[in-house]
């Protein structure tokens, strides 16, 4: 089979490669290397925290307490639900089962969406207490009284932090429902074969990703210290 | 002959190739060739290459008189930030991957493209993005707190455009990290067949090097700005004391990627000298495996080492051991890589065609500047060299003498297969002269200037620090015309300079098998590779 043959059968090769393997392993190796780009970015963060986590751990244990941690668990749940649908939507794409990607595609943006609510609605819950650093900083009541053994300065760090590492976690997360809107679009076009699925696998790793980002966010932002 | 000298040379261009293939702006601005977006970045790092630099003569032209020539000491104080961080961030790390590095990586390794080309363009996009936000912010008022941004002078303390520079600067590395994983997907996935990894030309091995560190190091940088910027915007932030936070942590994470950073403008010069050094001297490369081998080392080692800008900060002496150890490792793979070429040289049959001189110059310099580093690196001599002007001549003797020259060097080389035409070469040569002639002059009195105390980022010295400064100035004024008569011939060959062969110098690499300029899709049948990088020697390699 001669190259433009190989091309014309080939829907979604791009002509830098020779045949969809190639493609598909370049595809795949590029989400990686990104990803660890990804492991970087967050990584300045974690090594951040860990610090004055370290410094300060009488603060974050008390600013930690104020954080909800059964909305928190069950957003948990609700993310790792969303990983789940993705799995799916890359094995339907697999096999080809454009319906079904189509759905889970669907449902993994509607748990992300759900996800967002939930943050959006625990940041709302954080100007009621007057836990935003900066912005709306005046603990009172019992809030005020928990966090002030470890130190007010040093409580405004810890939800310094809170609001950093969730609040990228969240962009990413948005990215992440524009990509999956894009490949909705794209398979309801029919675009991807049983042997062109590299997006759709792409966008998983990635979602995955962030996903796994938040299974640390969590126990390090809602857990410190023994809570119950 | 010398009658047809002035006209331009018959357009015998008539192959289709990538320049000729199609016209207008919107075939440039949209374009997802790599050769086209190398040019893109050429023309783009030029320009913020002769921003930098005018920024640099006026900091020579103040620094002619002790009581300071010509402007403000605030405006000194954003005369110097700004020189760094456009040269830094937007000529020197974008200038050897961005442009040769686009242009050559798909070419050596026998492919139609990157891997991921509407990525390269997005990298362009981005770039020039970045650069916008710097350009405004000098514009509306500058930035003063050094290329380095410490805290708390870009926090607490800043009253300039920190925000702006610090946002131009983090999205610009996003950039670099869009060139460092094409380049890294490339090499892994796209080499032609027969092209194994100890077949690759050193270059490649620079490259792939050199996009490790920007795949890892960049994203630090940015996540750094952001937190600075957080803390600049909001007032509340963990680099500020006030809520318990500490200033020297900012300086960890800057140094995390900048020193690594100082490896990116390196290794591909490196990686260009590799490729000249063997082709002027018609000599197969002398331990081709270490060569690789270093690269990669330097980059690993890059990471270790940061610490070594903060030995007079109050960091543990235990810590500043532990660095200087290993800031002297890394001399041992870059000496490596002085000593094999130099072994390459030995018993060549050596032309000094203008690249050569360029390549011959960074040996020297790049050699200067690599030991006067480990002055630095010693924990003793570096308290009292630390914050004077023996570290800018140091590291203007890697970048400088090093890097531009290696970029410089790698451009005359290639710049037949990039435009297909030839420039004087006499022209050239003259211009590397002036080029070695005038750094040497601009810098070394800054080597003595520094150990006899002068403080480096002061608007001001002492009157007996005036002859060395006024010959620093004046060294810089003949490096400046060394670098306008390149721009000058180079310009002037791309309409009137003899057409270039396929391979003019008789180089090896599968870049000179296709034709000057390459067509778009770079080679009309993707090549076989059959032999080593560096087979100048055919009867050498066969006995070996």
């Amino acid at each position: 089979m001669t190259d433009s043959e190989a091309h014309a059968q080939d829907a979604g090769l791009v002509h830098q490669f020779e045949n969809l393997e190639q493609q598909q392993e370049a595809d795949f190796l590029g989400i990686w290397v990104f990803l660890v780009t990804e492991i970087m970015f967050f990584g300045g963060l974690f090594a951040s925290y860990a610090i004055y986590r370290w410094l300060y751990f009488a603060a974050f244990e008390a600013g930690s307490h104020i954080l909800n941690a059964e909305i928190g668990a069950a957003n948990t749940m609700v993310l790792l639900g969303s990983s789940l649908t993705m799995a799916l939507s890359v094995r339907s794409a697999q096999t080809g089962n454009r319906r079904a990607l189509v759905f889970f595609l669907i449902a993994t943006m509607i748990l992300g969406a759900i996800f967002l609510g939930v943050k959006a609605y625990e940041y709302d819950q954080k100007f009621v207490e007057h836990v935003v650093p900066s912005l709306d900083w005046a603990p009172e009541g019992e809030v005020l009284a928990r966090l002030a053994p470890g130190g007010l300065g040093h409580a405004q760090l810890y939800f310094f932090f809170y609001f950093a590492m969730t609040g990228v976690h969240a962009l990413h997360m948005i990215i992440g429902e524009g990509l999956l809107l894009w490949l909705v679009l794209r398979a309801r076009k029919d675009a991807f074969t049983t042997h062109y699925f590299a997006p759709v696998e792409v966008v998983g790793l990635y979602w995955h990703f962030v996903d796994i980002v938040w299974i640390f966010l969590f126990p390090l932002l809602y857990l410190i210290g023994g809570r119950y | 002959m010398s009658t047809a000298t002035l006209e331009p040379q018959p357009r015998v261009h008539t192959q289709r190739n990538y320049l000729n293939a199609d016209y207008g702006w919107k075939s440039w601005l949209f374009t997802v060739d790599h050769k086209r977006i190398a040019l893109l970045y050429m023309i783009s790092v030029t320009f913020f290459f002769i921003i930098g630099g005018s920024f640099a003569v006026l900091m020579r032209i103040h620094l002619t008189e002790p009581q300071g020539a010509l402007v403000q000491p605030e405006t000194y104080n954003k005369l110097f930030t700004l020189h760094g961080v456009v040269m830094i961030f937007f000529f020197l790390i974008p200038s050897i991957p961005a442009v040769l590095g686009n242009f050559l990586v798909p070419l050596m390794v026998g492919a139609r493209d990157l891997a991921f080309p509407k990525l390269n363009l997005l990298s362009w996009y981005i770039y020039i993005t970045g650069g916008l936000f710097t350009l405004y912010s000098a514009i509306a008022g500058g930035v003063d707190t050094g290329w380095t941004f410490y805290t708390p002078y870009s926090s607490t303390y800043s009253n300039t455009q920190v925000t702006a520079v610090a946002i131009g600067v983090f999205i610009t590395g996003f950039s670099s990290i869009l060139t460092g994983l094409n380049f890294i997907v490339t090499i892994h996935k796209m080499r032609a067949p027969g092209l194994t990894w100890f077949r690759m030309p050193l270059f490649l091995w620079a490259m792939y090097a050199t996009s490790i560190i920007m795949v890892l190091g960049t994203p630090v940088l940015a996540i750094t700005l952001f937190l600075l910027a957080l803390e600049h915007l909001f007032h509340v932030g963990i680099f500020s004391p006030a809520l318990g936070g500490d200033p020297l942590l900012f300086q960890h994470l800057f140094w995390f990627y900048s020193h690594p950073a100082v490896y990116i403008m390196i290794l591909p010069a490196m990686g260009v000298v590799s490729e000249i050094i063997p082709c002027f001297a018609r000599k197969r490369i002398f331990g081709y495996k270490v060569i690789c081998f270093s690269s990669v080392a330097i980059a690993v080692l890059g990471f270790l080492v940061w610490g070594h800008h903060m030995f007079v900060t109050g960091q543990s002496i235990y810590a500043g051991l532990i660095f200087s150890l290993l800031s002297f490792l890394v001399a041992i793979p870059s000496a490596i890589k002085v000593f094999n070429w130099t072994a390459t040289l030995y018993k060549g049959s050596i032309s000094y065609e203008a690249p050569m001189l360029y390549a011959l110059g960074f040996i020297g310099l790049f050699t200067m500047g690599g030991l006067t580093g480990l002055f630095l690196a010693s924990l003793a001599t570096d308290v009292h060299l630390n914050g004077t002007y023996f570290i800018v001549a140091h590291f203007h003797y890697i970048m400088v003498g090093g890097a531009v020259m290696g970029y410089l060097g790698g451009i005359h080389f290639w710049w037949p297969k990039i435009t297909g035409r030839m420039y004087p070469n006499a022209w050239a040569a003259l211009a590397a002269a002036i080029v070695f002639v005038g750094f040497n002059l601009t810098f070394f009195p800054q080597f003595i200037l520094g150990y006899l105390g002068m403080p480096r980022r002061y608007a001001f010295y002492p009157a007996e620090f005036q002859v060395l400064n006024v010959m620093s100035s004046a060294g810089a004024t003949v490096l400046g015309v060394g670098y306008l008569i390149p721009l000058i011939y180079l310009m002037w060959s791309m309409r009137y300079g003899p057409l270039a062969e396929p391979n003019p110098w008789g180089a090896t690499g599968l870049e000179w098998t296709t034709s000057s300029p390459p067509p778009t899709e770079n080679f009309a049948e993707i090549p076989v590779v059959t032999q080593e990088a560096y087979a100048y020697a055919p009867e050498e390699a066969a006995g070996d």
